[in-house]
């Protein structure tokens, strides 16, 4: 029995009634980017066709009611993250600038040469580039938690990494490995040590309930095409405190208070972070996912999807067992669904090609993490993530798949 | 939708599973890498070049049947083939890849694709002509560092 009804799911989201070539498809790349619900469609339909405006900055109706439901969007965020205060988020163009928000607004102005920052072996390139791109610039030294056999965040060193250290920077769950990292214990270690907590929660977010003050959380990125809602906006939270004494990210409309001919200064909160037009259609359809997801319960999504992690390992590991090498933990209540493997020695590229047969779609490659995969000894891994809307037959799909790459590549 | 039939030839597989000038050689062979961003797919090739001739090849990395099976295949066909006769061939695969255009004047040149010929169909594909093409630009690379 499981906690969700997935065929109404299903019929919620349009793409999934395609078929190709007279076959379903067999969407299980989620943690790649998520499919849309008819909801956020017709939320994003209704705002252009109906109460399309600019934001902020005209007098009257039209314009009133699209900033209402911009603005509603941001407290629909703010009560899906339990964030304290809905002026403490940003809406920006994903996770990847949410966290260059971050490197180089408050990294800028609270690190210099030698200063350390904390980062794990499991992060996506998201939240290390800007990092590597810190360091180039004013000398600061990272550091790296390293990983357990099995895929978790190893941290008997944790203490000794994190001392001196001004910021420790890591992600809620990998998006290779599927591995859901301690955040509170981490946040509280980082705490500890006088380190500043940044979560990149852009796969965490969206399969499970989050709570930034239980977390007790400094900063959280994420993205909304992740959560079913649109491509083009994400999400940085971030402490009123922080963000307060932070200066600007990137300049121009919208973050100003008054501008010179000799200088600005910028607006309140989180207008300040957010430099020219916004994106209104997007924000609008990131608040309708939000309540399509609580709708159906952040809860009821972590169960489900942790039943059909509990499917998937069982399945591959019987059908297929020394054949198929998964990485990351096999205790579901650490992991999320997404699954990277090696199978049979085939390339992943072969694989995903033989796979795409059947409609089965997951993604190869090295999922924007060089550094893990480096760890992992695979230039390149297949990766197969499961959501709301999949469920156990899609597992079975892709085991029967897995089998017909044999025929090709068995040698 | 194209089949794996048209992808998959045998004697594309027959190349991956045995792939033929593995290995390294010592300098002054020039030596390029390629990378394939996307997969993180990588190629070396080492190439002797002399008097205008490429003497010896050797292909290193390892990558997806597509990529691993063109470097091999292109190491039979430029091995002995003077610098000029590889440039040649270079464009003629890349255009069979359709990631560039023969005029006429290429047209009337004789170049004999010969194996190569089994990865036409890999434009049925387009995500995979960056698999196919990625050692012929590795190749390119360590050729003008033979031929400053
Ligand atoms: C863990 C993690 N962090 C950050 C990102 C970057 O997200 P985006 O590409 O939406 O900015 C991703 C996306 O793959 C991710 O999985």
């Amino acid at each position: 029995m499981t906690a969700l009804d997935v065929a109404s799911i299903r019929k919620e989201f349009p793409i999934l009634s395609r078929e190709i070539d007279g076959q379903p498809l067999v969407y299980l790349d989620s943690a790649n980017t998520s499919q849309k619900p008819r909801a956020v469609i017709d939320a994003m339909v209704r705002c252009m066709e109906y109460s399309y405006a600019p934001i902020n900055r005209s007098a009257y109706r039209l314009a009133a009611e699209a900033t209402d439901a911009f603005e509603g969007a941001r407290s629909a965020v703010r009560r899906f993250v339990n964030a304290p205060k809905a002026h403490e988020l940003v809406f920006t163009k994903n996770a990847t600038e949410a966290l260059n928000l971050v490197a180089f607004s408050w990294g800028r102005a609270n690190l210099g040469r030698g200063d350390v920052v904390v980062l794990t072996h499991m992060e996506h390139h998201a939240n290390i580039v800007p990092w590597h791109m810190l360091a180039a610039e004013r000398g600061i030294e990272l550091r790296w938690v390293p990983l357990t056999p099995d895929g978790q965040l190893d941290l008997t060193d944790l203490p000794r990494l994190l001392d001196g250290a001004k910021a420790f920077s890591f992600t809620a769950m990998s998006n290779v490995l599927g591995t859901i990292t301690p955040v509170r214990e981490l946040c509280a270690a980082a705490h500890q040590a006088g380190a500043i907590a940044i979560v990149d929660g852009c796969q965490y977010v969206p399969h499970n309930v989050t709570d930034v003050q239980a977390w007790d959380a400094d900063f959280l990125a994420f993205s909304s095409h992740k959560l079913c809602g649109p491509s083009g906006i994400g999400v940085l939270w971030g402490r009123e405190s922080l963000l307060d004494a932070m200066p600007p990210f990137l300049g121009g409309g919208n973050m100003i208070a008054d501008v010179r001919l000799d200088g600005f200064t910028t607006a309140e909160l989180p207008a300040k972070f957010e430099a020219g037009t916004p994106p209104i259609v997007e924000a609008i359809g990131l608040g309708a996912a939000i309540e399509f997801l609580e709708g159906i319960g952040m809860t009821e999504i972590r169960r489900h999807e942790m039943q059909v992690a509990d499917y998937a390992l069982r399945t591959l590991t019987e059908r297929f067992g020394d054949d198929i090498t998964i990485h990351g933990p096999t205790n579901v209540e650490v992991r999320g669904a997404t699954f990277s493997f090696a199978f049979r020695g085939i390339h992943p590229h072969d694989l995903s090609q033989v796979l795409d047969q059947r409609n089965v779609c997951v993604r190869a490659g090295h999922h924007c993490a060089k550094p893990l995969m480096r760890v992992l000894g695979a230039s390149a891994t297949a990766r197969a993530s499961f959501y709301l809307y999949n469920d156990e037959s899609e597992v079975d799909v892709l085991a029967d798949a897995l089998d017909s790459a044999t025929d090709i590549f068995g040698f | 939708m194209p089949g794996l039939d048209d992808l998959y030839r045998e004697i594309i597989l027959d190349h991956y599973r045995s792939p033929r000038n593995r290995g390294e050689l010592p300098p002054p062979a020039t030596h390029a890498v390629g990378h394939n961003p996307l997969c993180g797919d990588e190629i070396e090739v080492y190439l002797d070049v002399r008097d205008g001739v490429v003497h010896d090849i050797k292909v290193g990395g390892q990558g997806c049947s597509i990529s691993q099976s063109s470097a091999s295949m292109m190491s039979q066909a430029v091995k002995g083939k003077t610098v000029d006769e590889v440039r040649a061939l270079v464009h003629r695969f890349k255009s069979m890849m359709s990631i560039e255009e023969l005029d006429d004047a290429d047209a009337s040149v004789e170049v004999k694709l010969g194996d190569l010929e089994a990865l036409q169909g890999v434009v049925k594909f387009p995500v995979r002509i960056k698999c196919a093409v990625l050692s012929w630009n590795t190749l390119t690379e360590a050729l003008s560092q033979a031929t400053p």
